[in-house]
């Protein structure tokens, strides 16, 4: 294992100490519990935003920490759940009287986690989950969907609604809406090492790649040879497209996430093909984001997330937002 | 039973396997389970003192669980712990008839939790045949003899998770990949019940 540490079991407190020095004006760090607050918070009369993970895929969700986004965020172990009694702490950290919304991405240990601190919250919260990989069939027999970079898109629309001064029910149906509008698809070139784990969780040949890969390197749909990147994009985009299903005249947003290990450069010869194969099918793209936004650790590979807008949807993306990872309208 | 020699034994089994869980889970998951594991019941051991009364005890591990471990163990842990804590309450002198009665309390918690049943190729794997053995043999058997019972039958429930096909956590999302190997959480749920009948064996 070659990574720029200290001690594979203090990477996230280290990190977290990190975050606190680089913006004590808008950020506030707890450690124990561990969760990053706006500095400004709790805003009164305002519907608290609290999203939280395991880490290790930065900047979601600690870097979309501010105004017209979350209002806190817990990190957990690297890939690992963070535990109920940090979100009961950060819950009410950024209680203004108006309830606060759990933004939990579909995995069996966030469900649990989220559910263990909802039940003992004394907070109005209500909890929305993200689930939109299309990688994972949608059974009874699995755990379901996996939340991947849909999150991303929840935590801005459902920030900016919060922001507005909407109230509990609104902004949690419009982070449902924006879930149930929003289809995404990975793959990985290579493997990621967990710090505390010391070793890589898969292997991958030279020549190979995993299509349908999930955040924590789950494996996904098939193990491929390695192709060119406008071959990989058309297998990433052909079960998103037909799954909604898009179709022509739809307006997306569309969203060419790095994993990690992989160059902006590369995340624009894959938007390049999107926008390609996109613009074939008759659909508009009204708005995108192209960058890394939700990891895997070092991992080298993309996902691509589709949503589908509509005029609401639009507005709520570009109103202002002021966190490290996304900023702008400041 | 002193749930504090337990906790130590269970810490000391984890960490010797810390690293086959650990490769267990990376087949079917995420690679972590033994670290985590081993993290939640270090802190556990330090936080429960010997001679403790066992509910108290069970329920401060199960907190502790519940704040440490994280992941899907961390909350399915806790509330078998929280759950055998119930079982033990106002028992001062626990026979295996009571502690066959705390398991049926910490599976059904653990299955309220998690939602598992027999055969999803989980930790349920091993618990509920752990829980009808302990039951089946607490009526002739000493305490010790029957957790001995529980903990054979936990083994030979994780060994049988081989063949199956995960349903639920992480391990579902590999569908017919999962075959072939033997669930973490499963075996972690038979090394802390070796450890508990090793523990009643001491004393």
């Amino acid at each position: 294992m070659k990574k720029l540490i200290n001690d594979p079991e203090a990477v996230v407190s280290e990190a977290l100490e990190g975050i606190a020095a680089a913006h004590p004006d808008t950020l506030r760090v707890s450690f124990d519990p561990a969760y990053i607050a706006r500095a400004d918070g709790p805003v009164r009369g305002k519907v608290g935003i609290l999203s939280g993970g395991g880490s290790g895929h930065e900047p979601l969700h600690g870097g979309f920490v501010g105004r017209g986004m979350l209002d806190v965020a817990c990190p957990g172990a690297v890939f690992t759940s963070p535990t109920p009694d940090q979100m009961l702490a950060a819950t009410q950290a950024v209680d203004g009287g108006a309830g606060v919304l759990h933004i939990v991405k579909n995995y069996t240990g966030d469900v649990m986690n989220f559910e263990t601190a909802a039940e003992l919250a004394e907070t109005e919260v209500v909890s929305v989950l993200v689930d939109d990989d299309v990688a994972v069939q949608d059974s009874t027999y699995t755990a379901g969907r996996r939340g991947v970079g849909a999150t991303v898109l929840v935590e801005k629309i459902a920030g900016a609604a919060a922001e507005a001064g909407r109230p509990l029910a609104e902004v949690a149906a419009l982070a449902r809406r924006v879930d149930e509008n929003a289809r995404s698809m990975g793959m990985a070139l290579t493997s990621c090492t967990v710090p505390h784990v010391g070793t890589p969780t898969f292997e991958l040949a030279e020549d190979e790649m995993e299509i349908g890969i999930g955040i924590h390197g789950e494996p996904g749909r098939e193990r491929v040879e390695l192709e060119p990147a406008d071959k990989i994009v058309d297998r990433l985009l052909e079960p998103i497209l037909s799954d909604l299903p898009f179709s022509s005249g739809d307006r997306v947003l569309a969203f060419v996430n790095g994993m990690g290990g992989t160059p902006l450069i590369e995340l624009y010869i894959v938007y390049r093909r999107v926008a390609q194969v996109l613009g074939e099918r008759g659909l508009k793209i009204e708005r995108n984001l192209v960058g890394n936004f939700i990891t895997s650790l070092e991992m080298a590979g993309t996902s691509i997330t589709l949503l589908k807008l509509d005029d609401e949807l639009v507005q709520l993306w570009d109103a202002p937002v002021d966190t490290t990872a996304l900023r702008w309208g400041v | 039973m002193d749930v504090a020699a337990w906790v130590r034994a269970g810490a000391a089994v984890l960490e010797q396997e810390r690293d086959r869980l650990n490769r267990l889970d990376a087949d079917i998951g995420d690679g972590d389970h033994g670290a985590n594991m081993t993290r939640g019941f270090k802190a556990a051991a330090e936080r429960v003192a010997s001679g403790a009364p066992a509910a108290d005890a069970l329920r401060t591990v199960g907190m502790t669980l519940l704040s440490t471990v994280g992941g899907a163990a961390g909350p399915l842990y806790g509330s078998f712990f929280i759950g055998l804590a119930g079982g033990l309450r106002d028992v001062s002198d626990a026979d295996a008839d009571v502690w066959a009665t705390a398991l049926e309390a910490a599976t059904a918690a653990v299955q309220r939790r998690g939602k598992a049943e027999p055969g999803d190729k989980t930790m349920v794997d091993a618990l509920v045949p752990a829980r009808d053995a302990l039951r089946g043999a607490a009526a002739g058997a000493s305490l010790q003899e029957a957790l001995q019972a529980a903990a054979d039958a936990a083994q030979k429930g994780a060994e049988a998770t081989v063949p199956l096909l995960a349903r639920k956590g992480r391990a579902s999302y590999l569908g017919e990949r999962s075959i072939g190997h033997q669930d973490p959480g499963a075996t972690s749920t038979a090394l802390l019940l070796q450890a508990l009948a090793a523990t009643a064996d001491e004393q």
